[in-house]
């Protein structure tokens, strides 16, 4: 250049080493770069591992077809909402509401049946709906109005659960009223079984919504949107990603699932309540935190969540099996629940 | 010869702040031109209103001769023009593929896109290892490895890939060599100098005269919300492009038009 100044003359005769340190790619190093590319890989293990030392203690008790599927229909419904907080969780915000969500859906499908005499596809349908706009609602305060996550799902969780009691005025519908006028609201409670192999349809949807999503996530153009939100939202924003938009979608699709998942329920249940699943918000943040994916956004996969709900329902069932007290399958998901975030921690500090 | 982007008597002011105080600039075919000014000068204003983050409250701004209204960076990459931000604008955890592609995916053809909305990831890769060796960025192995695993030069190159890729008119550099090492510095340097012998016209936002000397065609001084003057680095020296823009000499008023 003709302008080539003295101190770029300097760089002419330049030594292409650069100041390295011995790096070694120790074993360490290694895993931690075959985790930092494959999140879902921690619980899988965790999952693996498991199932070997409960099946060793327990052998064909545990081991059998029937009890590894009453695991699936145990954690089909937590699963479900968790593919609701999977989504919420990658975009860096939370959603304590799904839990209410899924309980005032649930309601409304039974009460609009029962009460307002509708046919029970068009309750279902308008159960689905009101998920979806409480969601939407969630996503709109979020995006627009700026309010943080915690907050705005916090409030709409007490909304929700306090419009459950006063609609459904504490009043449980009775499975056997359901199965003789509107068995459609127990869709999800049919099964097939093959051979010992107990499969509801809830089973069935969870894991078909678990693969949808992890199509949706990996191979759509709102699938990486959702992974750049979450990572730096300015930096998503300036690339020319729609964020509030995104934002929006993601709560409002979380509400829509969180209704499937009360439809699941009553089928799970038999009856309509809307005293059940008080706790599924905390674990469906749970079987997320498990499954590998970030609390701050933009890191680890659907399948993950897939694996962390079941590590749980692997140890209730197992410890139960034990004979073990049941405040040791809490005591030891605590420990998980730690471990997976010292876990993320770790992967996180992975570099060139 | 009609300048491809140009400006006129722009004023921005921010409560009792005049950040543009009826600033003129013009951008060749083909160039790159420095913009240099003290901090304060009104650089970043008048690079963001040509980037459409902001919105100027008065004066025009051309691209090819014809006036046009920026509300937002996409409106202006949607017209060509390529912005790479000081702070790159990259997710971390994402792909390199991921990232060049971030906002103007590449679907599949058919059933499989239209549809299932599904990426053509073949392609992406395809086309970001293409850009990447294009630019003599190839030393990045794997296209799929995320950014946060990449070194800072690599992660600007990857940064002025994908403006090369899409900028069709014009890119905007902020400070690309601010946070790099003399080496890397080096490398984005040439790099600059390659996007530019593709035909593309550059405006670099830089502090540091010798880079600004050794590759800007023109030099842009901005002083007090207003282009001051605009100098070729052939004939003046580096102390020279200091005093103008700190006000320790006089501008050369006849340089300004004939340049």
């Amino acid at each position: 250049m003709s302008n080539q100044t003295e101190a770029d003359g300097g760089l002419v005769a330049r030594a292409d080493a650069i100041a390295s340190f011995e790096h070694q790619h120790t074993m360490l190093s290694r895993v931690q770069h075959a985790l930092h590319s494959n999140p879902a890989l921690v619980p899988l293990i965790v999952l693996v591992l498991s199932v070997a030392v409960f099946g060793a203690l327990l052998g064909t008790k545990f081991f059998s077809s029937f009890a590894l599927t009453l695991i699936l229909q145990q954690v089909a419904i937590v699963g479900i909402v968790g593919a609701a907080q999977s989504l919420v969780i990658l975009t860096a915000g939370i959603d304590l509401s799904v839990g209410a969500i899924m309980v005032l859906s649930s309601v409304i499908m039974g009460q609009f049946t029962f009460r307002l005499g509708l046919p029970p596809a068009v309750a279902v349908a308008c159960g689905l709906a009101i998920g979806t706009f409480i969601g939407f609602v969630n996503g709109w305060l979020v995006a627009r109005i700026k309010l943080p996550p915690f907050i705005v799902t916090l409030g709409m969780w007490q909304i929700a659960l306090a419009s459950n009691f006063l609609y459904s005025g504490n009043e449980t519908i009775r499975a056997q009223d359901i199965e003789a006028s509107a068995p459609l609201l127990q869709f999800f409670g049919q099964s097939i079984s093959v051979g010992g192999a107990v499969f509801t349809y809830g089973v069935i949807f969870f894991i078909l919504l678990v693969l949808v999503l992890a199509y949706i996530l990996r191979h759509t153009a709102w699938g990486r949107h959702v992974y750049a939100v979450g990572d730096d939202p300015e930096a998503a924003e300036l690339s020319g990603v729609n964020t509030k938009r995104i934002l929006i979608s993601v709560y409002a699709l979380s509400g829509l699932i969180c209704a499937f998942a009360g439809w699941a329920l009553i089928g799970r249940i038999g009856s309509v309540s809307p005293t059940s699943g008080q706790f599924s918000n905390i674990e469906s943040i749970t079987a997320v935190v498990i499954g590998g994916i970030s609390l701050f956004g933009g890191r680890g996969s659907i399948l993950g969540m897939f694996f962390g709900a079941l590590i749980v329902g692997v140890f209730s069932l197992g410890l139960r099996l034990l004979g073990a007290d049941a405040q040791w399958t809490y005591l030891l998901i605590g420990v998980l629940i730690i471990g997976a975030v010292a876990v993320d921690q770790w992967i996180r500090k992975v570099s060139a | 010869m009609q300048p491809i982007l140009s400006a006129s008597n722009l004023c921005k002011r921010y409560g009792r702040v005049t950040a543009l105080d009826n600033c003129d600039f013009e951008l060749m075919p083909g160039e790159i031109l420095a913009v240099i000014g003290d901090n304060g000068a009104g650089k970043s204003s008048l690079i963001k209103a040509l980037s459409g983050a902001i919105k100027v409250d008065s004066g025009d701004i051309y691209l090819d001769g014809q006036p046009v209204h920026f509300n937002s960076p996409i409106d202006a990459r949607h017209a060509g023009v390529e912005t790479v931000y000081q702070t790159l604008a990259m997710s971390p955890a994402l792909s390199i593929a991921d990232n060049m592609f971030m906002g103007r995916e590449i679907r599949k053809p058919g059933f499989m896109g239209k549809v299932l909305r599904q990426l053509d990831r073949p392609a992406m890769e395809r086309i970001a290892r293409q850009k990447l060796s294009d630019l003599g960025l190839m030393t990045i192995q794997n296209i799929n490895q995320a950014v946060e695993t990449l070194s800072g030069g690599q992660r600007q190159g990857v940064a002025v890939a994908r403006a090369a890729a899409f900028g069709s008119k014009v890119i905007i550099l902020d400070e690309p060599t601010a946070a790099l090492g003399v080496k890397e510095s080096r490398r984005v340097l040439d790099l600059i100098l390659d996007v530019r012998a593709r035909g593309i016209p550059i405006i670099l936002i830089s502090h540091n005269m010798p880079h600004v000397f050794e590759v800007a065609d023109r030099i842009h001084v901005h002083r007090l919300g207003q282009r001051l003057c605009v100098i070729d680095p052939k004939d003046y020296t580096m102390s020279d492009a200091v005093a103008f823009m700190t006000g320790a000499k006089a501008a050369p008023g006849a340089t300004a038009s004939a340049a």
